[in-house]
């Protein structure tokens, strides 16, 4: 049965569209908030900010994780920056332009109002962060400093060192800490969601395992909210921290919650190039260094060749024979284009052969105009800590020879749908942050996941879970003894039995390792019709022999890593195809989703608003059926939809 | 590169853990400390063993989890560096190399390297926050902030939260970790309103939790993966005794 979606977008001006909405929905007296019970799973800007938030009002929240601390999640290795429409810098930045620069960034695929709503709460953001203390840096005045990011011409982004998303968090941590020591919300650090239990059609709980002792918990909840981040390790080799996974939203699409537009995913441009086949993950390099650095490869094959064989190095080039391909083919944005522009740019160079390193999968940032320009004490206190992280991996200091850089697996746009409440089609069930797909469209533009996790869980939960819990201040504790609960505790405990008993001879990373191969050649950067079913049937056998030659070791009731990898895999292996199947649907090119079939003269992207505005929202139909998709119409009232252009 | 590896097994806080030998051959040197546990436990796996447990998460040395004791250094010979961001070029081939999980009575063994550090936590919970409300503040430029306590401020806040000082230390003492959260509080005058109930709240917590006194051998700063400065501490003491003496 298809779903009817309803996005609940308000009517009115676009300005006045969330002032409206909050006037419209329900509140919940004080008094009644104590009787209502919330669940947050995930703790990163989103989940943290949303639990704390939520535990000031007064509601009872429980929140989970999977790391040993709140503070751990992935939110906290975001270095650049966020984004926030104060225009502190006078450069006529507003919250119209922030609006437009993420629906255009997004390249159309996101819906106006939730956008409009992200940038107009933006600079709420900022004034809460720096009330509990985040150390933003600043200027000699005493001001909030500000720098550029990608896709935009104002400087709008707001930083602490190359450690914003650190800060940020432990922000949002200090205020859950303060709601933890106050009672309003029970930390349950080491815990994995592993099911979301249905009840009437209503989210009422969770089952979750104790990642310590192996034990099978339930808790019940008025509403549950899924803030656990996006499902980039598909892919195996990511930016994303090693544990980060896709399964507490997976559960959720299996429980029949909506999933939007999975194969949005973004490719990050700067990251540090993979080397041999022994490395477990990928190194971004901040978005913040196109601020200063240039990208280039050379302009001759000869030159090309010689770097190669190491007998030039990158800084023999002379600068006539360079190719500052971003600044060539985007005068007006240069090396500040937006994230999926900048990748497909480096793999259009690579692909003709001008790859700067052994595997000619790499280009150059180079930093020498810049150190010439400012001097290097300047590029040292701007950057210092990426610049030594990347000596420490690379063993190359970038002060004196360009970084080299490759696109990689970083976000995903992709995730739960969700309506403007953030409530996805199941009632009771939120999605905020990166696990809902609503803000940043086919792309997301630097320094705005930050804003997006915490405009959700500070500004916009808090508020729209108040309109559907008004309709459950006469109901009782949630009742975890019910068929529901007894179901689905049984289903957590026979797929933990089934992965054990298996006893084949693969292990988990082996098997993930593949799976991360097919996407990256089929799902990845480039994607074509033959790629994209050629994927489909990889990962169908793959997951047959997931079922039939795992070999998992250790049991159920103690700490078991491996077994926590396994249910994460398992998942991803239905994700995976998922991805694919959306990618397949979608037969045009938008943001970081390129259809090699669907490219202009100049290779850029080419969208057909004519059949693809719209979200795919999939719906689960069991592990080896096609699921049923169902779209959701993006209307553009107030913005008119154009090529994306970036080079006037 | 070939290494033998001396590494600490145990299965739980209760039983009794154990050094266990094993041999990782083949590595190459821009492989990563832990990608080399890694292909340890995959060679593990496969030969029907319980891979060795450790924490670690982002492997880009900001998010705290990695820990590990390395040839008796906290995250390791390399200076400033945690676990994750250390590579195999930093060891000499065919060396043994001795791993153990963080040693502190206030960090029980979950499982081989896996110690519980909830007891940070608690500490935080404690004092370790700015009481504001969501959407109870001023606007951000209203409160300026001269760029050197602001640069303080972050050099302190830099922590990563990973319990190197602690496991370090000989006393067993949070010390540096506390004092970096209350220090980086304290130099923003948003932190200064409950300074002293701060200090006074997070010290008896960490005393309370069974951590050691510091005796100021400085031995956390020179572990740290940050470099956090022992300057901190002494911040916190002045702190804690402006706080004692208002009582």
């Amino acid at each position: 049965m298809a779903y009817k979606l309803d996005a609940k977008t308000p009517a009115g001006p676009l300005a006045e569209k969330w002032s409206n909405h909050k006037a419209a929905i329900k509140v919940v007296s004080p008094a009644n908030k104590r009787k209502l019970d919330i669940i947050v799973v995930g703790t990163g800007l989103g989940g943290a900010s949303a639990a704390a938030s939520l535990g000031e009002l007064g509601y009872n929240v429980k929140i989970f994780c999977i790391s040993d601390s709140p503070r751990r999640a992935h939110s906290i290795a975001a270095q650049g920056g966020i984004n926030a429409a104060k225009n502190y810098q006078n450069d006529n930045d507003s919250i119209y332009r922030l609006f437009y620069d993420t629906i255009k960034g997004g390249d159309y695929r996101a819906r106006e109002a939730n956008v409009y709503r992200l940038a107009e709460v933006s600079n709420l953001i900022i004034d809460q962060c720096v009330a509990q203390g985040v150390p933003f840096a600043r200027e000699y005045g005493g001001l909030l400093a500000n720098r550029s990011f990608g896709g935009a011409q104002v400087s709008r982004t707001f930083y602490a060192r190359g450690q914003t998303g650190q800060q940020l968090l432990l922000g949002a941590y200090s205020v859950l800490n303060k709601e933890i020591a106050a009672g309003s919300v029970k930390s349950y650090p080491r815990h994995e969601m592993l099911d979301i239990v249905i009840e009437n059609g209503e989210a009422c709980g969770i089952i979750a395992r104790n990642l310590v002792t192996g034990e099978i918990e339930r808790h019940g909840a008025h509403a549950v909210v899924i803030a656990t981040g996006g499902y980039g390790n598909v892919f195996f080799l990511s930016t994303n921290a090693m544990a980060s996974n896709g399964s507490a939203a997976f559960q959720c699409y299996r429980k029949g919650a909506g999933f939007a537009n999975p194969c949005f995913t973004q490719i990050h441009p700067t990251c540090i190039p993979v080397h041999g086949t022994q490395q477990s993950k990928l190194t971004l390099m901040s978005e913040s260094l196109r601020n200063d650095g240039r990208i280039w490869v050379p302009k001759k094959m000869e030159d090309v060749e010689a770097i190669r064989k190491g007998a030039k190095l990158p800084s023999d080039i002379a600068e006539e024979d360079r190719d500052y391909y971003l600044e060539r083919r985007y005068p007006a944005f240069g090396n500040l284009v937006p994230r999926d522009v900048a990748s497909r740019a480096a793999k259009e160079r690579c692909d003709a052969g001008f790859g700067v390193n052994e595997t000619g999968l790499a280009v150059f940032l180079d930093f020498k105009t810049a150190i010439e320009r400012l001097g290097k004490e300047t590029i040292k206190q701007r950057y210092g800590n990426l610049f030594d992280m990347y000596e420490e991996i690379t063993d190359v200091n970038p002060y004196e020879q360009p970084m080299q850089i490759f696109p990689a697996v970083h976000y995903t746009m992709g995730g739960i749908w969700v309506d403007y409440n953030l409530m996805t089609t199941i009632p009771g069930l939120y999605a905020i942050g990166e696990a809902n797909f609503s803000d940043h469209g086919a792309n997301r533009l630097g320094a705005s996941a930050l804003m997006q996790g915490l405009a959700d869980g500070y500004f916009v939960l808090p508020y729209t879970i108040g309109d559907y819990l008004a309709k459950k201040i006469q109901a009782p504790k949630i009742d975890t003894t019910t068929k529901a609960f007894d179901e689905a505790e049984a289903g957590v405990r026979a797929r933990i039995e089934r992965l054990f008993a298996i006893k084949g001879n693969q292990s988990v990373d082996d098997i993930h390792k593949r799976l991360g191969l097919i996407m990256w050649d089929n799902v990845g950067m480039a994607r074509t019709k033959e790629s994209l079913e050629k994927a489909i049937v990889e990962i169908q056998a793959l997951r047959k022999e997931f079922y039939k030659d795992l070999k998992l070791v250790g049991d159920n009731n103690s700490f078991n890593v491996e077994l926590e990898k396994a249910l994460r895999l398992e998942d991803f292996l239905e994700l995976g195809e998922l991805m694919a199947r959306d990618a397949l649907n979608r037969e045009e090119s938008c943001g970081g989703h390129f259809r090699s079939e669907h490219q202009t003269e100049d290779g850029e992207a080419l969208r057909h608003d004519d059949k693809f505005a719209y979200a795919a929202v999939w719906e689960y139909k069991g592990i080896d059926e096609v699921p049923e998709m169902t779209i959701e119409p993006l209307e553009y009232e107030f913005v008119h939809r154009a090529q994306r252009n970036y080079k006037d | 590169m070939n290494f033998t590896l001396k590494i600490w097994r145990q299965r739980d806080a209760k039983s009794q853990g154990a050094f266990e030998t094993y041999k990782v051959t083949d590595i190459s040197a821009d492989t990563s400390f832990l990608e080399m546990m890694d292909i340890l436990n995959n060679n593990l796996i496969h030969e029907g063993k319980e891979p060795v447990a450790f924490d670690h998460d982002c492997r880009e040395g900001i998010c705290g989890m990695c820990s590990m004791h390395i040839n008796g250094h906290a995250h390791g010979p390399s200076q400033a560096v945690t676990t994750c961001q250390m590579y195999m070029r930093k060891f000499k081939d065919g060396s043994t190399i001795t791993i153990e999980p963080w040693r502190s009575a206030a960090f029980p063994v979950i499982r081989d390297l896996v110690v519980d550090r909830g007891a940070y936590d608690k500490i935080l919970q404690a004092g370790g926050f700015i009481s504001v409300r969501t959407n109870s503040v001023p606007d951000g430029n209203a409160i300026p902030i001269p760029k050197k306590d602001a640069d303080e401020s972050m050099d302190a806040a830099a922590c990563v939260g990973c319990g190197a000082c602690a496991a370090t230390c000989k006393n067993g003492s949070a010390m540096l970790f506390v004092a970096a959260r209350v220090s980086s509080l304290a130099k923003l005058p948003q932190g200064k309103v409950e300074g002293a109930r701060r200090a006074k709240a997070m010290v008896a917590k960490m005393d309370e939790l069974g951590f050691g006194n510091c005796t100021n051998t400085g031995a956390c700063q020179a572990q740290c993966p940050k470099s956090i400065s022992i300057a901190h501490i002494a911040r916190l003491n002045r702190e804690f005794l402006a706080a004692k003496l208002q009582d």
